[in-house]
């Protein structure tokens, strides 16, 4: 009885969370007619499965959200394959050039997308990577870089040198040390900045839609818009069905990654 | 461990498929000489259903009928198409053949982007589209001539779309194409159905420069002028008469909808058939959205715009055109005049229910009968005449960074009119001096 206050806040607090998923489910089954109510309702009162038919008709979705998948994917594993080493060094070797290098993955989230998107635009043409997945795989660990970065070398510097001292002191190489006793407390770090870089490109638009302009090569965000017009005017309908379609797979990444999240939290809190 | 793997195997497939699904250059690639097909890179802007599915159709046909110049439909979106755009001008790597709208042309048209169609326009394509329409892709070529930098052929005009029921009971004269409303039929009509909770008319002024801009022409309200080859913002007696007059319906005569003005073009309909108010004035194009999302029961018109000393408006129009670096200009050009003649313009223009340049298209009985007012929406085509703010460099950053705001708290009634009409002139003529050095 004492924990009901907290049994509703936290319910409250899911309501809130759950809230533009049950919005867009609610949405995606209305008819036009009930979408244009001015006293909008929450349940449909003629459930239609019709903007599902319209947007997966018109639109391959599927597709565009497997390319979107794949790219989302690399872009993640890549981030993190790079970041990691880097981030480790940048910890634990501190001197004029880390100072340099933490200055630099300052400055460059400082500018904005647009101001760099055409210089970027022509390097990719020249490499023959516009109109590319894996040249929007490299935009996007070029972008999410610097953030991983910085995020990973602040997990880095939570784990105690001493640990590392230690393992030496055991007969351990700096390698073995890394591998056995640094990595594993790292892992909800890695995990973290694996979810933060998935989620940038996953929802990624501007560059996309720069870069790829063979419908076969599109991607979900550039798919999504195709159902919005000028000034705002949108076919909500089909634009909720789609978008809730959108959330599928990440929602499935989130399922499978977030019980190695807490899991790698646990570990590093006993061995912390 | 296994989920350590597990990533690591996907992110190795997801990258070779990437690799193995990303080919393509993005532009167009082989040519002719080759025995290859010539391929073209069509970017269209279409997004109602029946106007992609007709988009869509046209091209399959063009296809099937044209086995060696294949058109590859790219869809695109109406809010990013110029970031788009400028980036690929930027990198060379522009569609072939660009769906836009005509006050996008002169920027790009000015820095070298589109080619000049002038000599490529295939007579019955030129002759079947009327000059008021051609002069709103006409532009300065800077080599002191004018260029034709895209084919005009769908245009909107503004339309008031009214609750039938609620004008009927307001006993007032229903104005026909023939015979529009003036402004004073208008405002009277507007007060006479405000009444019991009910308003008149609602103004959804989210963006509300193209709208006042277009109607300013019924007083002859051009809002620049050019002399001595320098154009300046003028705020006169003839631009400020629609502007007072929406102002007066929403501070003075009270018979406009408050709770509409911040609002974008469809965001009152919900209101609109809860009978909130009875007149809503929209592009044509807004037809389409009553037809579809009407509740059973709810009968609308469609009545011609108000007129003033004219009913002219402003015509803005969708545009095709060919980038300057098409490797295929000629074979683009076919691909338009096939595109945009008569009986296609019928079929997109009824897609997208907005108005077809084309006079062939303009006769199609399925764009005149009355049902949904198609007869007075395509009567309201022969009021457009071009914008003159379509032809001033800089417009676009002046409705964006002056006229907008401006306007929206001078209907907000948070500045007089001389207070608006000055900002106009002094903040845009600051604009307007950085495009003309």
């Amino acid at each position: 009885m004492r924990r009901l206050p907290q049994y509703a806040a936290l319910a409250a607090y899911v309501v809130f969370l759950a809230f533009p998923l049950l919005w867009l489910l609610s949405t995606a089954l209305k008819t036009p007619q009930e979408m244009a109510l001015a006293d909008p309702t929450w349940i449909p009162r003629e459930p239609t499965l019709a903007n599902f038919t319209d947007a997966f008709g018109e639109q391959d979705l599927v597709g565009a959200a497997a390319r979107s998948l794949g790219v989302a994917l690399a872009s993640s594993v890549v981030t993190v394959v790079i970041s990691l080493p880097a981030a480790y060094a940048m910890a634990r070797y501190r001197g004029l050039v880390n100072k340099i290098a933490i200055g630099w993955v300052l400055v460059s989230q400082v500018f904005p997308f647009i101001l760099i998107i055409i210089p970027l635009f022509m390097i990719l043409r020249d490499l023959e990577l516009v109109n590319t997945l894996p040249g929007l795989v490299v935009v996007h660990v070029t972008f999410t870089l610097p953030f991983a970065l910085w995020m990973l070398q602040g997990y880095v510097r939570a784990v105690p040198p001493e640990l590392e001292e230690a393992a030496a002191v055991d007969g351990a190489t700096r390698l073995r040390s890394i591998v056995s006793v640094v990595a594993p407390l790292l892992a909800p770090g890695v995990v973290a900045t694996l979810l933060f870089a998935f989620i940038s490109s996953w929802n990624e638009f501007m560059f996309a839609l720069v870069i790829l302009q063979n419908p076969d090569v599109m991607t979900l965000p550039l798919t999504l818009v195709r159902f919005t017009g000028p000034e705002g005017v949108a076919r909500l309908g089909p634009l909720a069905a789609a978008s809730l379609m959108a959330t599928i797979p990440s929602l499935i990444f989130f399922a499978i990654i977030q019980r190695r999240l807490k899991s790698g939290l646990m570990a590093g809190a006993v061995k912390g | 461990m296994r989920i350590r793997s597990a990533l690591a195997a996907a992110a190795i497939v997801a990258l070779a498929g990437a690799c193995g699904s990303g080919g393509g250059d993005g532009g167009s690639s082989s040519s002719s000489s080759s025995g290859e097909p010539v391929k073209i890179n069509f970017l269209s802007l279409a997004w109602q259903k029946e106007s992609v599915a007709a988009n869509k159709q046209i091209v399959d046909e063009w296809n099937k009928a044209n086995p060696n110049i294949q058109v590859t439909y790219v869809q695109g979106s109406w809010d990013n198409v110029n970031d788009q755009l400028v980036t690929q001008f930027a990198g060379g790597t522009a569609p072939d053949v660009i769906h836009n709208d005509s006050p996008a042309l002169s920027g790009f048209a000015a820095d070298g982007y589109l080619m000049d169609l002038k000599d490529k326009l295939p007579a019955e394509l030129k002759g079947d589209i009327p000059q008021a329409a051609w002069d709103t892709v006409t532009f300065d070529d800077g080599k002191g001539g004018q260029g034709v930098y895209g084919v005009p052929f769908l245009q909107e005009s503004q339309v008031i779309i009214a609750n039938k029921k609620l004008l009927d009971a307001a006993k007032v004269r229903v104005p026909t194409a023939a015979e529009p409303w003036t402004w004073d039929e208008f405002s009277e009509a507007a007060k006479k159905m405000t009444k019991d909770g009910t308003y008149g008319v609602a103004w959804a002024m989210k963006s509300p420069v193209n709208k006042t801009l277009n109607l300013a022409l019924n007083f002859g309200g051009t809002f620049f002028q050019t002399a001595g080859g320098k154009t300046t913002v003028k705020v006169g007696p003839e631009e400020r008469e629609v502007l007072q007059r929406i102002h007066d319906q929403l501070h003075t005569d009270k018979s406009a909808d408050p709770d509409a003005l911040g609002q974008g073009t469809a965001d009152p309909l919900p209101a609109f058939y809860k009978g909130k108010f009875a007149l809503l004035p929209a592009g044509v194009y807004l037809r389409q959205q009553v037809a579809e999302q009407a509740p059973d029961g709810f009968e609308w018109v469609t009545l011609p715009g108000p007129k003033g000393t004219t009913a002219q408006q402003g015509a803005v129009s969708q545009t095709l055109s060919v980038a300057q670096d098409s490797k295929h200009p000629e074979e683009a050009m076919k691909f338009i005049a096939h595109f945009l003649n008569g009986p296609n313009q019928a079929r997109l223009a009824k897609g997208d229910w907005l108005l077809p340049t084309s006079q062939a298209a303009a006769s199609d009985p399925a764009i005149t009968t009355e049902e949904n007012g198609w007869d007075v929406a395509t009567a309201s085509a022969k009021n457009l005449v071009v914008a003159p703010f379509l032809k001033v460099n800089g417009f676009d950053e002046w409705k964006t960074k002056v006229a907008t705001p401006v306007l929206q708290e001078y209907f907000a009634g948070k500045i007089s009119l001389d207070d608006a009409a000055k900002r106009l002139v002094e903040e845009g003529n600051k604009v307007l001096e950085r495009y003309q050095r």
